[in-house]
């Protein structure tokens, strides 16, 4: 059996994406800047691709840059929060401790240029309190900063009110919806958001293209100079074969979104019930309040990548927030926020369904985990001085 | 591109000497579940020489690679060259190791150490004649 777990890392593109790409690489791949028939037939698509992807997360057309991915997306928002709040004198962010790094190292390098970031905790459940983002803003505060969900433990942020504060207090928001935008309902709007990041691989659109939400009004930074494109806010020839195939993924993944959410959602809680079964295991981040595809855990006593390189073997497809497979000698900061101690988050997994996923994948994943799970512990010496009493269990 | 060489991903899968020696002579261990690493080598000496051999390992596939590799190289050889034996000769026997990894190699050194250590503590008198 062949089981791709790891939605959250890139998902396959859908079929009516790779169609929708086709024209433009092999017909219609004239450069939209020109301004003969056959250019213009090319930005007519792109033109045609914002005008989708706006309408899916209830923006305007010309609110849409489209981008590189999500980095680029992070990093022109926060850049952009950065330049006006320069302006105005404003130089607090508050953000989180559980964003993507593309939010995180961006803040970093802000930071080094005199910007003061606040970055909230999280409870143990994984949810940022809008009640800590309100108390958090300052007269200097000059951006929001909170993801929609989390890449790592699936937990769904409460947007809409954070957004609801922050337009009272007038201080922007962006909110990086990567792992949101095509899964669950996104209103730029309903949410009061002012600027959203999304990738379109997420979504089953091609890797390469992202988009960022910019409302009315507020003026972009620009990360690339050099051209006119996408109204002097994005420099570069347009990836129109991408920008379309981005358009035709998010329109069927909106499409199919209750649908989908419906039936993820049931596996979901059939995969998290069965993992549940291993002793000394524990669900990471709150059981409802997250993505329909995501299960994420921490099993005591063993490591992620040991477990990722016997669950491949086993043909699963997965992913950890072990140190060893973060390339640090920490594990993820997620896990630590959400307070697992070192020796715990060491033994994360997480697993991401994808849309095609099945009751029988879910219950080959149940069984492969446990029986990997029992055979990395066998020879696991933390293992047996929890079990001989020498050390304390934690889960 | 494969992460890790062939003999790597042999060990990881079917490691050797996996498990304790009950009463063992010397036991050693070393890294901590803070870093994600920990190793412990369990001995057996029958005069001078390392009649038996077994570890545990929580870690990556490289850590119980390299535990499992360094348990064979020492297996029924002397005590002086089981001291004697290096994290690169550990990392060559498994046709080498990427280099972030390099540090699971020298645990496996260290903890070979240790459990050396730990007999000549229990046998002063040994530790005496080997020196």
């Amino acid at each position: 059996m062949f089981i791709y777990a790891d939605n959250a890392a890139t998902t396959k593109m859908s079929a009516a994406a790779i169609a929708a790409m086709r024209p433009y690489i092999e017909d219609c791949w004239y450069n939209p800047s020109s301004l003969y028939s056959a250019g213009q037939r090319a930005k007519e698509a792109v033109e045609t691709a914002r005008a989708e992807v706006a309408r899916c997360i209830g923006a305007e057309p010309r609110e849409i840059i489209f981008t590189s991915g999500g980095s680029e997306s992070d990093n022109q928002a926060l850049l952009t929060a950065a330049e006006i709040g320069r302006k105005a004198g404003k130089r607090h962010i508050v953000s989180d401790a559980i964003e993507h790094h593309a939010v995180l190292h961006t803040l970093a390098k802000l930071e080094k240029d005199g910007f003061e970031v606040t970055y909230l905790p999280v409870g143990t459940d994984g949810v940022v309190r809008a009640a800590a983002v309100e108390a958090a803003i300052r007269e200097d505060t000059c951006l929001v900063t909170v993801m929609y969900a989390n890449n790592e433990i699936g937990t769904v942020q409460p947007i809409g009110e954070i957004g609801e504060i922050c337009r009272r207090r007038g201080v922007l928001f962006h909110t990086d919806a990567v792992q949101a935008v095509g899964h669950v309902p996104v209103d730029v709007c309903a949410d009061k958001v002012d600027m959203l990041s999304a990738s379109a691989h997420k979504f089953r659109g091609p890797k390469g293209v992202g988009f960022l939400y910019v409302r009315r009004g507020v003026k972009p930074a620009t990360l690339i100079e050099g051209g006119a494109q996408e109204s002097g806010r994005r420099a570069g020839t347009e990836n129109v074969a991408g920008i379309a195939a981005t358009a035709a993924a998010l329109k069927e993944a909106a499409a199919n979104m209750a649908a989908n959410a419906a039936k993820l959602t049931a596996l979901r809680d059939r995969l998290i019930a069965g993992l549940a079964e291993i002793p000394h295991s524990a669900l990471n981040g709150d059981a409802k309040r997250r993505l329909p595809s995501n299960v994420s855990f921490c099993f005591e006593g063993i490591e992620g990548e040991s477990l990722l390189l016997m669950l491949d073997d086993m043909g699963i497809c997965a992913s950890s927030g072990s140190a060893c497979t973060s390339g640090s000698l920490d594990p993820s900061h997620v896990l630590l926020a959400i307070g697992r101690v070192h020796d715990v988050a060491h033994g994360s997994l997480r697993l991401t369904l994808g849309e095609d996923a099945t009751e029988e994948e879910v219950d080959y994943m149940i069984s492969a985990v446990k029986e990997v799970v029992e055979r990395l512990r066998g020879f696991s010496p933390v293992w047996r001085d929890l079990v001989s009493g020498k050390s304390e269990f934690i889960l | 591109m494969a992460l890790y060489s062939e003999k790597v991903m042999d060990h990881f899968r079917n490691p050797r000497n996996v498990g304790v020696i009950e009463n063992a002579d010397g036991v050693g261990e070393v890294g901590n579940a803070k870093c994600g690493d920990i190793m412990r080598i369990y001995l057996k000496i029958d005069g001078d020489i390392i009649s038996d051999v077994k570890f545990e390992t929580f870690g990556c596939a490289s850590a119980v690679a390299s535990s499992s590799m360094a348990t064979e190289l020492i297996k029924g050889r002397p005590l002086s060259e089981a001291k004697a034996l290096t994290n690169k000769a550990v990392a060559e026997a498994l046709d080498g190791l990427p280099a972030y990894k390099m540090h699971c190699s020298v645990l496996a050194e260290e903890a070979i150490l240790n459990a050396i250590g730990d007999y000549y503590t229990k046998h002063p008198e040994k530790a005496d004649k080997s020196r």
